[in-house]
């Protein structure tokens, strides 16, 4: 099987590639639209901020490309937000696949960003959760989240509940770090490539 | 919700965990990755790897170790000790490192935490502070604690957290390695003036310690090196005697 990891100007790409090795797999981190689109899964990760991804996205052609992609795709982190129609973050409009909002958390009590393990409620099924437990711990590094709707497969509850997973059609995204969230991750993408 | 983090911390030197003694389950107490994975296994929510090491060729033996651990280890860390050039962290990130501490090098430059939040983001950096309390308050000291500057503890923090710092690491000196409890009241002090996540460091000793941290410290996370170290304290057994106190921990 032929895995792809989008490169871009996002840091935390690499955590991604470690992770899929102690999993036994191989993954190529590239930009090459073609590499992209040949492989069977592609893997689009990251932590950023959201315009200046957006501007190099759009540079490169990898937002048309990413969008026009027919095979299972899995969103994280920055990738979930900037798989939405627009995100607070600059201000800047984005891919557009899930229509969802990314918004910043505002709250008087609770800190910003959401650092570290919180639980995660599944909404409705989805292939990536099976065999995750519910409440099973997931971790987080995270300002802005995507409200939740009508593509929230997932959510977690911080200041208010956020989507913690989307799904529409071959696109899937996570809010979390699978690469980071011990056994429960593993096991997330080990379903994502056994779509 | 969100739950308390408990984070081991390793001192590195030459590549090599210092101090510690052997554990049935692992060969090898002196291997960082090995040390590592058994935290995790017994449910560390991340790990601290602190770089006693002094001389070049050990800093490159370092990167060659990060990349060891993020191999291995599915659970977030990060790195700490002399980092004082950009280029060190972005080889450390690239190496697979998820955050790195900084302490005298912020100190002694604070842009540097600006720059490591604009290149990297805010969450890459964890600032480290050593205080201790004098007439004057509570004072930061660089060098692992030998020298006295002219920064206060909270002030410090605050900028810090101005300029990008994602966390504060707060180490009392004078709680540190005597085990009787953390600072308590200047962690409190610290956490309900900052935005951003406080992990407590020094003085654990105990299992109530790390309850204290948590209620009167009002800690987001709490660190300990010798207590996990020379077992005395299990990770597994500290976090289901929290658990049943009502703290919210990972189990």
């Amino acid at each position: 099987m032929k895995v792809a990891i989008v490169k871009y100007n996002a840091g935390n790409i690499f955590s991604v590639e470690y992770a899929l090795k102690r999993i036994g797999c191989s993954a190529v981190v590239t930009d090459d639209h073609e590499l992209l689109r040949a492989a069977d899964k592609v893997i689009f990760p990251g932590v950023g901020e959201a315009s200046t991804s957006m501007r190099y996205l759009r540079r490169h052609g990898l937002d048309t490309l990413i969008g026009s992609l027919k095979q299972p795709v899995l969103g994280v982190c920055i990738g979930l937000q900037l798989m939405c129609r627009h995100s607070e973050e600059g201000n800047v409009a984005c891919l557009g696949i899930f229509d969802e909002q990314v918004k910043r958390f505002r709250s008087a009590v609770l800190k910003v960003p959401h650092m570290g393990w919180n639980t995660l409620q599944p909404e409705k099924d989805s292939p990536l959760f099976a065999g995750v437990p519910k409440d099973a711990y997931v971790y987080y590094v995270h300002s802005y989240y995507a409200a939740v709707g009508e593509h929230t497969v997932a959510t977690t509850d911080y200041v208010q509940p956020f989507s913690a997973a989307l799904h529409k059609d071959n696109f899937y995204a996570l809010q979390f770090h699978p690469e980071k969230s011990a056994a429960v991750g593993e096991r997330i993408l080990q379903n994502f490539l056994n779509l | 919700m969100l739950a308390k983090r408990i984070i081991p911390c390793l001192d590195i030197k030459d590549g090599r965990t210092v101090k510690g003694i052997n554990f049935v389950d692992i060969r090898d107490a002196g291997d960082p990755v090995a040390l590592g994975a058994l935290y995790s296994r017994q449910g560390a929510d991340e790990l601290v790897f602190l770089d006693i090491t002094a001389t070049h060729e050990g800093r490159k033996t370092l990167v060659e170790l990060v990349k060891k651990i993020a191999q291995h280890i599915n659970i977030p860390f990060t790195v700490g000790g002399g980092i004082d050039e950009l280029k060190d962290v972005e080889a450390l990130l690239a190496a697979g490192a998820d955050k790195v501490s900084v302490n005298s090098s912020a100190l002694k430059r604070p842009g540097f935490i600006d720059e490591i939040a604009h290149n990297f983001g805010a969450q890459v950096v964890v600032c480290a502070i050593d205080a201790k309390p004098d007439n004057a308050g509570w004072t930061c000291y660089v060098s692992g604690g030998r020298i006295p500057t002219d920064k206060k503890l909270f002030d410090w923090a605050k900028e810090a957290e101005s300029r990008g710092a994602g966390e504060i690491l707060f180490t009392s000196m004078n709680h540190d390695g005597v085990k009787r409890g953390f600072a308590c009241e200047a962690l409190a002090r610290l956490s309900d003036s900052l935005r951003i996540p406080v992990i407590a460091s020094g003085g654990a000793g105990s299992m109530q310690h790390f309850e204290d941290a948590f209620i009167n410290g009002k800690a987001d996370a709490a660190l300990a090196a010798t207590l996990f170290h020379f077992k005395e304290l299990e990770i597994s057994s500290l976090k289901k005697y929290l658990a049943e106190r009502g703290i919210v921990v990972r189990l």
